[in-house]
């Protein structure tokens, strides 16, 4: 093996040097100067995600164990953005934990580490690698997830984690069994050669299926997703919602259309229904939602269903969306959290009925959060418009319009829910509103990065177009 | 830059500078020199409209344009305007203008407000000139959002529930309406790679019969929401009264023609065959919506609940009169959809006015106002006289063409809707002057302090604006439905 080729992994490697390089710098400052590291860190993954966007050679490596394309290349510099924007609202929720954190090197090289099993996870070529990936993705954000000791919730909501990600992983584990057994292989390219659609193999895919769909949180194996949202730290949060589920959402469709695409009947029938409890249910329980982090959760358990409508369909142009929704997902989300997390930071309160009046006193954030919640909700001319409308596009030339039309129903739904809030921030009248906030270089930064993304990717035709050159349908 | 590209470029660059603008004055200023430009180049587009069918272009659509946005999808940012369109887009600006000044003294956030209505009336000036289904799409949402800020925030009464109601019943109809459209998409054209959301590209397809029948309810109902259609009209009356003045005038005077619009141009032109076959259904919907708005109207107390029920009927007469299918009668409606439009903006604004002054909007506890705002009470007469018809305003006009060419039909069904629709003048008249009798004429009420003074100079301006174009149409109706006609002919050809 070539250097060459050994930088077809240039992502992770970078990633790998960076948080190696934050922790060295962390230990060169003395502990009353160690917020010196977040400008640091920013930085530093600023050029890591400026990186992800030069040239690139794609290819296998390891006999086949690790792979890249153009699209997973794609998803990677998604994911390093997404990424990037929790850097630069995380500083502030950082800073206000000075005395109790005792370093903040960990908290950066941590979820680096996991991002680094995101990544590995997405460009996996056998299940060996799949399965190594999604452990190094799962288990150092439990840490995260419990990072504030002092919280009771916190650490709950890490102990939910760690026990729901070992059982999704033991059932993905006895799915990946089934199909070494029946195939002899554990690798893609194999076990998609000799996939025979008996009852065993059937079987393990649907296991496999589960254990992504604990990662995507779809209904019915979203149970932990509420909890384990509100009690984590607000970043750690939106990492969880997008970061997380984007990656899973992704490695979920290479694997249908790579792996499992002979038996494309079954896993679209199975999806079918999937998608439809889980847009049904995240709604419904959305609208009943006080605690914003919960109503968050639970509409991105929504909008995972919607994600599905474009997996169903099988096709190029199904997976382009899929993979532009997740990007507009990555600015939207992101929005709504930074809002939250700032919030959250200056003044404690996470409810919806404490953003009564915020118009009055924060204008711009409120407006930002309004922008986020519209992308969110698919309404135009905000980026998340064109998302879901591609989305609807590509499941209606599959001639799935019963689905649509539940789909579009569930829009409205959601809608309803993410107006509560906007009439909360901007109609609503409060004797006590929060107070106005005054927000440091790093939140102002994420805020504008997300709403750039929002107002503008929509408008770029040629992004949409690069994408679905790039993507591929059920062979 | 195209011409109709000026249409959107205007008013955003309206909102633009609103943004940097510091005070009340300036935004007022700002927003009204906007509004008023694009009025006088919507006046300019007639002209040149005008003068390109002289030339001798005989093409549906004038100043075609495209612009290819996503090659994936082979969508197109399309824009054309025909004589239908082009006579709406004067409407819209006429509205927006006048609701720009009524809204002169807004105390309450003015700088939001006026983006919001900007943005608003921006939508709908691209719903217009778009021929294509993902555009119009686009813009048809973008006009309805603003309007849950706009009646939340500076509404009055059940504004919170009203706003909301109004917003997820169209942003539902929305839902169905975009099903529908993604139907046509795919049905566009028999090869998938070149399947379009150009009106004229899916007008010149064969949709099958099956399909049509699945999608002309989805289509139809979508936009017919929008036009107060019975039974889903609902959102209408509480959403009009708690409206501030300039949105219920936008609202009740341009929204609603969206949806008459949409359910002309894709509906009934795209899906013709379906359109045919179930127009019986949405004919008796209606029929029901004009009987039943008309007495809607007359049980009402408050001013702004009689009109939006009158409005409710009005509309009800738009889509009535194009499911009759031939050209008198769908001149008519268009014809119904101008004149509507500026009688209820009349109407909205001087309610408005009105309640500024006496502070109440419920007819048992005016009366006499002829005596202390004779300007505005000549006004509200006018406006009455328009709404239920009288020879020389644009009302006659348009209920005229409907009626005569909906009798035109000599079966049983669709001389009984008619006779039952026609019973609504009168109805009309029963309200309208009965407002007109305890509200302008009669004895002033005494025990309220009603602060005197007539209308103010640009309430004047816009009365007067309004009372123009209605005048206008009544008294030389034949150039515009000249005009229409022609463009109304490649949809009458499709339907028949």
């Amino acid at each position: 093996m070539t250097l060459d080729q050994f930088l077809i992994m240039r992502h992770e490697l970078l990633i790998i040097i960076a948080a190696v390089l934050i922790v060295i710098v962390e230990l060169m400052n003395s502990d009353e100067h160690k917020e010196r590291v977040i400008p640091f860190a920013v930085m530093v993954f600023l050029a890591v995600t400026v990186a992800g966007f030069l040239p690139i050679d794609t290819g296998i490596l390891f006999g086949g164990m690790y792979r890249t394309d153009e699209i997973t290349i794609m998803m990677k510099n998604a994911l390093n953005i997404g990424v990037f924007i929790i850097f630069l609202q995380s500083a502030a929720w950082l800073k206000k934990h000075k005395g109790t954190f005792r370093s903040y090197g960990a908290f950066y090289f941590i979820m680096l580490a996991s991002l680094t099993g995101m990544q590995y996870l997405i460009s996996s070529g056998d299940f060996l690698m799949f399965f190594i990936g999604t452990e190094l993705a799962t288990i150092p954000i439990a840490a995260l997830v419990a990072m504030e000791k002092a919280r009771e919730r916190s650490g709950e909501a890490g102990v939910k984690l760690i026990l729901s990600a070992a059982l999704s992983s033991g059932i993905t584990l006895f799915g990946i069994s089934l199909l070494y057994g029946s195939s002899g292989s554990i690798f893609f390219s194999d076990i998609a050669r000799s996939f025979a659609a008996d009852d065993l193999q059937i079987l393990a895919l649907l296991f496999v299926f589960a254990g992504i769909a604990f990662k995507i949180s779809i209904v019915p194996f979203h149970l932990w997703t509420a909890d384990v949202y509100e009690g984590a730290p607000v970043s750690v949060t939106s990492y969880l919602s997008v970061i997380s589920k984007g990656a899973a959402v992704f490695i979920l469709v290479f694997l249908l259309y790579k792996v499992f695409y002979t038996v494309p009947g079954i896993w679209m029938n199975v999806l079918y229904a999937v998608s439809v409890l889980t847009m049904t249910i995240g709604n419904l329980f959305a609208i009943r939602q006080q605690n914003l982090k919960r109503f968050l959760a639970f509409s991105s358990i929504a909008q995972a269903g919607f994600v599905l409508l474009g997996i169903i369909c099988g096709t190029q142009l199904g997976f382009a969306s899929v993979v532009y929704f997740l990007l507009i997902y990555v600015f939207s989300q992101l929005g709504a959290f930074g809002v939250v997390a700032a919030i959250s930071n200056a003044s404690g309160k996470e409810n919806i009925d404490d953003y009564n009046g915020l118009y009055r006193t924060n204008p711009k954030m409120s407006l930002v959060m309004m922008l986020s919640l519209f992308s969110l909700a698919g309404i135009p001319p905000v980026a998340g418009f064109f998302a879901k409308f591609f989305l609807f596009i590509a499941a209606a030339r599959e001639g799935y319009y019963i689905l649509l039309l539940i789909a579009v129903a569930n829009v409205t739904v959601s809608l309803y829910y993410y107006l509560l809030v906007v009439k909360a921030m901007f109609i609503n009248e409060s004797d006590d509103p929060i107070a106005k906030i005054e927000n440091d270089f790093y939140t102002k930064a994420g805020l504008a990065v997300c709403t750039a993304g929002i107002l503008a990717i929509g408008f770029f035709g040629t992004l949409f177009d690069y994408i679905n050159s790039i993507s591929y349908g059920v062979k | 830059m195209n011409i109709l590209l000026w249409l959107i470029f205007i008013p955003l660059s309206t909102v633009a500078v609103l943004i940097f603008c510091k005070d009340r004055r300036q935004y007022r200023v700002t927003s009204a020199f906007g509004m008023g430009l694009q009025l006088l180049f919507s006046a300019y587009l007639v002209f040149r409209y005008t003068e390109e069918r002289n030339a001798g272009n005989a093409e549906p659509m004038a100043f075609m344009y495209s612009y290819r946005w996503f090659d994936a999808f082979n969508i197109s940012f399309m824009t054309g305007i025909d004589a239908i369109s082009l006579s709406l887009v004067v409407l819209t600006s006429i509205v927006a203008f006048t609701g720009i000044l009524v809204s002169w003294r807004m105390e309450k956030l003015p700088k939001e407000f006026f983006i919001s209505l900007i943005t608003l009336a921006m939508g709908v000036f691209g719903f217009f000139i778009t021929i294509d289904l993902f555009t119009m799409f686009l813009f048809y949402e973008l006009a309805v959002i603003p309007m849950y800020l706009l009646i939340g925030i500076w509404g009055s009464g059940r504004k919170e529930y009203s706003a909301m109601k109004l917003t997820l019943m169209l942003m539902g109809a929305s839902a169905l309406l975009l099903v529908g459209i993604l139907g046509l998409y795919v049905y566009s054209s028999p090869d998938v790679n070149i399947l379009s959301f150009s009106i004229y590209d899916i007008a010149s397809a064969d949709i099958p019969l099956e399909a049509q029948r699945f999608f002309f309810p989805l289509v139809f109902v979508g936009f017919g929401v929008l036009g107060a259609l019975f039974p889903l009209h609902t959102w209408s009356p509480d959403g009009h009264s708690s409206a501030p003045t300039a949105v219920s005038m936008l609202h009740a005077g341009v929204l609603m023609k969206m949806g008459g619009y949409g359910c002309l141009r894709v509906a009934m032109f795209l899906l013709p065959e379906a359109a045919k076959e179930m127009a019986w259904f949405f004919i008796i919907l209606t029929t029901i919506s004009i009987v039943y708005g008309a007495f809607g109207a007359i049980v009402q107390k408050d001013l702004k609940y009689i009109n939006a029920y009158s409005s409710v009927s009005h509309c009800g007469l738009v889509l009535f009169a194009m499911l009759m299918m031939n050209q008198t009668a769908v001149n008519g409606s268009v014809l119904q959809m101008i004149s509507h439009g500026l009688m209820t903006a009349l109407f909205f604004a001087l309610i408005g006015m009105i309640y500024e002054r006496t502070h109440t909007r419920d007819i048992r506890f005016m009366g006499g106002l002829m005596k202390i705002m004779p300007f505005l009470g000549v006004c509200y007469m006018i406006a009455g006289f328009a709404s239920l018809g009288l020879p020389g305003l644009s009302g006659f006009v348009a209920e005229m063409n409907v009626f005569v060419g909906a009798f035109m039909h000599t079966d049983k069904f669709h001389r009984t809707a008619t006779i039952i629709a026609v019973a609504s003048i009168v109805i009309t008249a029963v309200y309208i002057l009965r407002v007109v009798g305890t509200l302008l004429l009669g004895p002033l009420r005494d025990g309220h302090e009603f602060e005197t003074g007539d209308a103010r100079w640009y309430e004047r301006w816009a009365n007067i604006l309004l009372i123009a174009s209605i005048a206008a149409i009544g008294i030389a109706p034949l150039w515009l439905s000249d005009a229409l006609i022609r463009s109304i002919q490649p949809i009458i050809q499709k339907l028949q």
